[in-house]
């Protein structure tokens, strides 16, 4: 009895989430020690606007890979609602008017996916690769080489505007109701644990009458939907909208969704993991601009970790095994 | 009397499935077929001899590093990584190769091949002794690749006057009247048709993808076979990496941005199961000439090059789609005969 308390207790503590938050701790001290400027209150503020875009489609694709599905499209697809809302502006329309056809246009490309994937039963990696190209392809034919630049100053503080006059961003005070949203879905209604299940056993979920294409339809469309949503919130930041908007995305957000501990095979990970997954990287990815590390080595970090990420749960998860093998024999 | 009946009725019902499995490529061919007789009627030039030598010239090395995602793929993985492969085993060749111009030809094929190999043992590794999935890790080599190729140029190209004119003719000389690359694409195909069709480890490929469990109760390694797998991709983009350098005469880090892409879409068009264990190499040459010759019209009757990317995507789709419906198609005939 008293074995097995202790063994909860231990269990507890060795969950995913403590080393990113040990991790977390690390990443901080390193840039306090880097730069004086960084521990400071506006200074920590600003830092999230270089992730809290990314931070609303992990959000989605946390949901999408615990059901063991994946989106690769996203990115693609903040390009074309981006082109598509900034070119309805500049033929004429009001900007909310236009904001809210390129959400539109950005469920509708999540839409596709998700009937794709349903209807004729396939992969959703293949699909979402088929996507990832067609929808940067349309947001190219539609602008081009060219790019759409001047956008109005309510517009503007969608991006980047504060909270009255506190250093509090307004984006992140979005991500933060979005984000708890988020977690009580996932983890306090049937809902999300249907999601947990499909990503389990789907046949199984479909054998128990749990509507598997529907809650994957719903999946796809809100991934589409955030993908604009994120489009929105980058135009409005960068004050621009060009075809090549938020090229590699898709791999900083999976890589951000596998560094919180969701498996790509389905059915495990929690938003916890994920949220602090994103700090991590994000602080990560403001230290090493801190330290002027080019862009290209910023890829490849990022891809070691992703491939890291996925490795270490494994060879942990062996070597705990066979302890345990020893242990028993 | 009565166990000869049930077997004759077997057969008959393999050699149906036998007609309708080759149906579906004759489909392609088909579709091959009219293609070429619209774009000849809409332009002259299409149906000439100089033009198919161009599209064969043009389809050469998608075919190469399309037979290494091809494999990849029987075997029930995912290889993301060839685009970026190629563009950063072309970009070490090149520069190995201008900075010394003694190189002889062949001996830089071999370093770009064993530079691929490096990078497909890599991938190989993670995916089967690291339990890791593969479009993850993949798509995490897709950008360690490309950071690399940006990493060891530091962003500067290789010229055409950099390289030395032996080097530019792997790709531009011929053998026996063959143009090389042309050549290099047959002594693929013949060498993969070989080991596919006609070797033990190439049948074990096709049942390491078609039902892994089996594969290890009868004492085939799955882990070797993917990892073998993912060597010989690695191998083969990086030909690909130095025919592609060699043919266009420099070598930029973002060179063959997307190609994984284009070599997915060959693979599903020519007929390979995306799910792993079935797909032929006669499918694939289809596949990729129906891809080349798209891409030739596509540019003889001049349509904008930003339509590329999004007509990509849509042949993926549709071929994926297409896939799916007729093997529903072809299940049913069967059941119901």
């Amino acid at each position: 009895m008293n074995a097995e308390i202790g063994k909860k207790k231990n269990v507890f503590f060795r969950r995913w989430e403590w080393y990113l938050v040990i991790l977390i701790i690390f990443v901080n001290i390193v840039n306090v020690y880097l730069s004086p400027y960084y521990l400071n209150m506006t200074n920590l503020m600003d830092m999230t606007f270089n992730f809290m875009e990314k931070g609303f489609i992990v959000l989605i694709m946390a949901y999408i890979m615990i059901s063991a599905n994946i989106d690769i499209s996203v990115a693609s697809n903040i390009a074309m609602s981006s082109v598509v809302m900034s070119v309805l502006y500049q033929s004429g329309f009001n900007i909310w008017l236009a904001v809210l056809s390129g959400l539109c246009t950005g469920a509708a490309g999540g839409l596709l996916n998700g009937l794709i994937v349903t209807r004729f039963r396939l992969s959703s990696v293949v699909v979402t690769l088929g996507t990832y190209s067609l929808y940067r392809g349309i947001s190219f034919l539609i602008l081009g080489d060219k790019a759409v630049t001047k956008f109005p100053e309510g517009f503007s503080y969608v991006g980047q505007g504060y909270i009255l006059n506190s250093p509090v961003p307004f984006q992140l005070v979005v991500f933060v109701v979005i984000a708890v949203l988020f977690i009580l879905i996932l983890h306090k209604t049937t809902f999300g644990r249907y999601v947990y299940s499909i990503g389990t056993n789907e046949e199984a979920c479909r054998y128990s009458g749990v509507k598997v294409d529907r809650i994957k339809v719903i999946l796809f469309t809100l991934s589409g939907f955030l993908s604009a949503f994120s489009g929105v919130f980058l135009t409005s930041r960068i004050g621009v909208s060009r075809p090549s908007i938020a090229l590699n995305y898709e791999l900083e957000i999976i890589t951000i969704v596998v560094l919180g501990g969701v498996s790509m095979y389905g059915g495990k990970g929690t938003m916890a993991g994920v949220i602090l997954a994103l700090f991590l990287v994000g602080m990560l990815r403001y230290g090493l601009s801190l330290k002027n590390v080019p862009a290209n080595m910023i890829l490849i970090i990022i891809g070691l970790i992703l491939i890291c990420s996925a490795i270490i749960p494994n060879v942990v998860y062996g070597v705990r095994k066979r302890s345990e093998f020893r242990k028993e024999i | 009397m009565k166990n000869e009946g049930a077997s004759e009725k077997v057969t008959a019902r393999r050699r149906l499935f036998l007609k309708l499995t080759k149906f579906s490529e004759f489909g392609i061919f088909i579709f091959i077929v009219v293609l070429v007789i619209i774009v000849s009627l809409r332009s002259p030039y299409f149906f000439t001899l100089k033009n198919f030598n161009d599209i064969l010239l043009d389809i050469s090395i998608l075919f190469i590093v399309a037979t290494g995602q091809m494999l990849v793929i029987l075997a029930k993985g995912l290889d993301l990584s060839v685009g970026a492969g190629v563009a950063f085993v072309g970009m070490v060749v090149a520069l190995i190769v201008s900075n010394n111009w003694g190189i002889p030809p062949a001996v830089s094929i071999l370093i770009g091949m064993g530079c691929g190999l490096v990078c497909g043992a890599f991938n190989g590794l993670i995916v089967s002794k690291g339990r890791v999935s593969p479009v993850i890790t993949t798509l995490g080599t897709m950008s360690i690749f490309r950071g690399l190729a940006f990493v060891v140029s530091g962003g500067a190209w290789v010229d055409a006057v950099e390289m030395p004119e032996s080097f530019k003719l792997i790709a531009r000389g011929s053998i026996l009247r063959i143009p090389n690359l042309i050549f290099f694409m047959i002594l693929v195909f013949v060498l993969f048709y070989y080991f596919l069709n006609y070797t033990k480890t190439g049948r074990y490929i096709y049942a390491a993808g078609s039902n892994p469990a089996a594969c290890r109760i009868i004492g085939v390694s799955v882990e070797k076979i993917t990892l073998l797998t993912y060597a010989i991709s690695g191998v083969l983009f990086g030909l690909g990496g130095v025919l592609w350098v060699s043919r266009y005469a420099s070598a930029q880090s973002d060179s063959a941005m997307g190609f994984e892409f284009v070599t997915i879409a060959a693979c599903v068009i020519g007929g390979v199961n995306i799910a792993g264990g079935s797909g032929t190499l006669p499918g694939l040459f289809l596949g990729v000439l129906l891809l080349g010759i798209i891409i030739n019209a596509l540019n003889l009757v001049r349509i904008s090059p930003f339509l590329k990317l999004a007509f990509q995507g849509l042949v993926i789709l549709i071929a994926v789609i297409t896939n799916v419906i007729v093997e529903k198609r072809v299940l049913k005939t069967i059941l119901s005969k």
